[in-house]
């Protein structure tokens, strides 16, 4: 079986134009969403309560709050989830209570409304903490930027390929960003981790593609560049495809198996590995032409008049 | 005619055999299970296995298996009432209660001859398990001040001794706690004060100076001084808080230092956090000393004075104030053991004091017969107040007189304390068996997940990870033929490869981690497409299968390395940023390429060179 026939030739070069403006648009909204609504950190980075409780039967979402509200704990978020006998309940941070406290006050305001109710889980994270692991979050993020950054340098040995990586690099974690912000969905530890394989994954179809146009700039030293950078990304097209389809495959597992914990973890992977697929392939190249790649800014021609004055 | 050295045959099925030892720990699965440790922390006998096993026998308790694993009896049952019957005879049991320590836990179903080759499954984390996580703030710099304080009170000693006026020794004077403040009066001899000074001091750096009240002799303790002080007050807290847990009789439990004042304690299966960390996070201790029966302690009250020499408590269990002598007789750092007990008064704790203390205590006893001592218990906790609108932290010291009683006869290191109350008398005990805690310790941060929850992300992971699997290799079939099946064998081989690394680093498993094989697998696939697709591209080109496979593996391998090199990048990041469960998933994530780079570059061509290497007449290949 194969997807693609044998040579596919998508003028991918020619309408450029069109990837460019559609992904500047995409940016722009994911950009703007960011800036404007911010992503709905999880209790990991603001400090504060998160509890997940269960009840016999279905559990009446205002009744819990007003009865939350009531035991004296200030603006309770409170919300089902699963099924409608659980419900999760986030509180702002507050340092005079303690953890021990919290579970108590919350058991027994949720056991005045039902005595069978439960709390199966319960994290209390001091905002200290909170603001360490976002400190740590945001090392993690520029660490492994820097470590992409020094080993684009060291690949590629012109600045025009390293841009059009980087840039796709960018692209990518933006993206994710964007849609964390738009679906407001939480933004917790496990979100951070996936945007950094993000990053990972998305570089190395970029790699792969400029491995394959130096290649075929070594065949072929007089060919045009746009029309390199074509056949380069058409050949590699199916390798593309297929390995991001497979990867999709477990994260669509992940997805919608995984379990609430895991949610937004492989939603980011999911919306990571789409857009570094689509940033490979129509933007890293593109940008390289734009910037005058050629043949010789791979192969630096050696001159032989320096040659000639050697003993 | 397609060739691998068989060296690299042998490699790889010796690794993969190895591999598949390892890993097989992990597909046993669990049963219940009671832990059953000596309290005196020494060895587990096997004439203590049969004792167990024939108490529990004579109890009616059914019993799969015991054996002992690093100095515990693990017994393990068919059913969980079977569990619970063991542990109520067990616990129904005085003299048993009095010299085990008994858990109820989770034991792996590892056949015998595993298990005596040391090889066990990874263990679940919290998330999987059920469990509580408590991430323990130290304060360290309390441990500092605690440490200057004892130098502050030898100063004070060596200075009256060497008749030195001075008017003030202070720790922490003007925002330096690191440092001792010496007031002298004026016109005292500084350089007969600093030669006094030389030896309490030793090891502090000391300066001179003098402002309008008079010369000013100031000691530092270095950045080193410090740290170490530091490490010791935590190091002292992991120890203490190790034994409380022992004690409280968790199994599997993990106390360790994160980071530079942080304790993370994880207790799988706890369920009840409130008495836990009640236990965990107290800092209690006696002291013994002597009351001042010649000043009137209403006295002191009232006119705030209190004699020189003594010291007054207002807080007491006794119902009076009192004064008591300032110099302490024992403290309960120096008890060699702790067990609670009754009296004719009511609950009571037997204490057994060291040497020296003992000996103190004789001396004392003797000499002040029908003369009243006092047990003082203190407490410290933390406590949080609003300072210009910061939230600040600091230690508060409760010091509660909790009995006082007439010397009666003459005793040395064993006897017993009363005035506590019914439940007291067994916390405290263990509070004092297990250490004190060097400093205050308090929680910042607080996971706690219901068992039930656990077991539901089991299957959730599980459920995920065998339909994403699933799914990869039917794909992975269909579409490459043979080869896919191939890939689908070497991608497995991965999954053992990289199962029996985490069984053998002890890696604890969380659901992050279970996404992180997952991920694995789908990136695995990457190198394997990178190679089908060269070979595919070969064939086109017309070239003979088998230079097709060689020529496949070459030409990809530079692709191959790169894509994983990235990746590892983010890896290793995450590895050392990240804690907790995410360490767990960068873990899995950077192993995982290292694995998938032997199983799809050495495996998956070992594989297709047996299968298709030797063959003469090979005109076409499977690859789809």
């Amino acid at each position: 079986m194969e997807f693609f026939s044998h040579q596919t030739s998508y003028p991918f070069m020619a309408t450029r134009k069109v990837w460019y403006t559609l992904s500047a648009l995409l940016m722009i909204v994911s950009l703007g969403s960011f800036l404007m609504r911010g992503v709905n950190l999880a209790i990991d980075f603001t400090g504060g309560v998160s509890a997940e409780a269960s009840f016999p039967q279905a559990a009446n979402v205002d009744r819990v709050r007003a009865s939350l509200s009531a035991a004296g704990f200030r603006d309770p978020s409170v919300q089902n989830f699963g099924s409608s006998r659980d419900i999760a309940i986030r509180l702002p941070p507050d340092p005079r209570q303690t953890a021990t406290a919290v579970r108590a006050q919350l058991e027994t305001a949720l056991r005045s409304i039902d005595p069978g109710a439960q709390v199966v889980q319960l994290d209390v994270v001091g905002p200290q903490v909170g603001n360490e692991l976002k400190v740590s979050a945001a090392w993690a993020l520029f660490f492994t930027l820097l470590g992409i950054f020094f080993y684009i340098a060291f690949r590629f040995h012109t600045w025009r390929l390293s841009l059009g990586a980087i840039l796709a690099v960018l692209h990518d974690p933006i993206l994710v960003l964007g849609f964390f912000a738009i679906t407001q969905m939480s933004f917790d530890l496990a979100v951070v981790a996936a945007i950094l394989a993000v990053i990972g994954y998305s570089l190395n179809d970029t790699v792969v593609v400029f491995d394959r146009i130096r290649e075929r700039f070594e065949g072929n030293r007089r060919s045009p560049p746009d029309v390199v950078l074509d056949q380069s990304i058409n050949q590699t097209l199916s390798r593309t495809i297929m390995t991001k389809v497979v990867t999709s495959i477990v994260v669509v597992a992940l997805l919608f198996l995984g379990g609430p914990v895991l949610k937004g973890f492989s939603a980011a992977l999911l919306i990571g590995i789409i857009a570094g697929t689509y940033s490979s392939i129509y933007i890293s190249s593109a940008i390289a032409l734009d910037c005058g790649l050629t043949a010789e800014h791979l192969f630096p021609t050696v001159k032989k008049a320096a040659l000639d004055h050697l003993p | 005619m397609l060739e691998y050295p068989r060296w690299k045959y042998i490699l790889v099925a010796a690794v993969l055999l190895l591999a598949f030892v390892f890993a097989l720990p992990n597909v046993f699965g669990e049963d219940p299970a009671l832990q059953v440790a000596r309290k005196d922390h020494s060895a587990v006998t096997p004439e203590a296995e049969q004792q167990v096993e024939s108490f529990l026998t004579a109890h009616g308790v059914h019993f799969e298996k015991s054996y002992i694993d690093q100095d515990r009896l693990m017994v393990r049952f068919a059913s969980v009432p079977d569990q619970l019957a063991a542990r109520d005879a067990v616990n129904g049991n005085e003299d048993f209660k009095n010299t085990y320590i008994t858990a109820v836990s989770f034991a792996p179903r590892t056949p015998e001859a595993l298990r005596m080759l040391g090889l066990k499954p990874m263990p679940l984390g919290l998330d999987l398990r059920g469990g509580l996580y408590l991430l323990y703030q130290v304060d360290v710099n309390s441990a500092v001040s605690q440490a200057l304080e004892g130098y502050a009170t030898d100063a004070r000693r060596a200075l009256t001794a060497a008749s030195i006026h001075f008017k003030d020794v202070t720790v922490g004077a003007g925002g330096q706690a690191d440092t001792i403040r010496i007031q002298l009066e004026p016109g005292a001899d500084v350089a007969a004060a600093r030669s006094a000074l030389n030896q309490p001091l030793q090891g502090l750096s000391v300066t001179s100076s003098s402002d309008t009240a008079g010369p000013v002799i100031e000691a530092a303790m270095t950045t080193a001084q410090v740290r170490e002080r530091q490490d010791y007050a935590i190091q002292q807290n992991i120890t203490t808080l190790r034994n409380r847990v022992n004690e409280l009789g968790v199994s599997e439990p993990i106390v360790q230092r994160q980071g530079v004042d942080r304790i993370n304690v994880q207790l799988p299966g706890v369920q009840n956090s409130a008495e836990v960390k009640d236990i965990l996070g107290r800092v209690a201790t006696l002291e013994f000393r002597l009351e001042d029966t010649q000043h009137s302690a209403l006295e002191a009250v009232q006119t705030g004075r209190v004699p020189l020499g003594s010291k007054l408590y207002t807080h007491t269990r006794i119902g009076r104030p009192i004064l008591l002598k300032r110099e302490v007789i024992a403290t309960g750092d120096q008890l060699t053991s702790a067990t609670s007990g009754q009296s004719q008064e009511g609950p009571a704790v037997n204490v057994r004091l060291d040497a020296r203390a003992g000996e103190n205590m004789l001396r004392t006893t003797k000499a002040n017969l029908n003369r009243p001592m006092a047990v003082v218990l203190i407490e410290k906790r933390p406590e949080t107040v609003e300072v210009d609108g910061k939230q600040v932290t600091h230690e508060v010291t409760d010091e509660d007189v909790i009995n006082d009683a007439t010397i009666r006869g003459v005793f040395s290191n064993s006897f017993q304390i009363t005035g506590l109350q019914a439940g007291e008398s067994r916390e405290l005990a263990l509070l004092l068996r297990s250490g004190s805690l060097a400093t205050v310790i308090y929680v910042v941060e607080e996971r706690a997940v219901g068992p039930s929850l656990g077991r539901d992300n089991i299957a959730k992971g599980v459920t995920a990870l065998i339909v994403g699997m699933g799914g990869v290799f039917l794909f992975m079939a269909l579409y490459y033929q043979v080869f896919g099946v191939v890939a689908d064998l070497v991608l497995l081989a991965n999954v053992v490869l990289l199962t029996a690394l985490l069984s053998m680093m002890h890696q604890v498993l969380s659901l992050p981690g279970i996404a992180g094989i997952l991920l694995t697998v789908g990136m695995a696939v990457d190198a394997n497409v990178l190679i089908y697709e060269r070979i595919r591209e070969e064939i086109r080109k017309g070239v003979s299968p088998q230079a097709a496979i060689r020529a496949g593996f070459e030409k990809a391998f530079s692709a191959i390395a790169d894509s994983n090199i990235t990746t590892l990048i983010a890896g290793v990041v995450l590895w050392v940023l990240g804690t907790g469960p995410i360490r767990g998933f960068a873990v899995v994530l950077t192993l995982g390429i290292a694995t998938s780079m032997f199983t799809s570059l050495m495996g998956s061509r070992a594989l297709l060179t047996l299968m298709y290497g030797g063959r003469r007449k090979l005109a076409r290949l499977a690859i789809g």
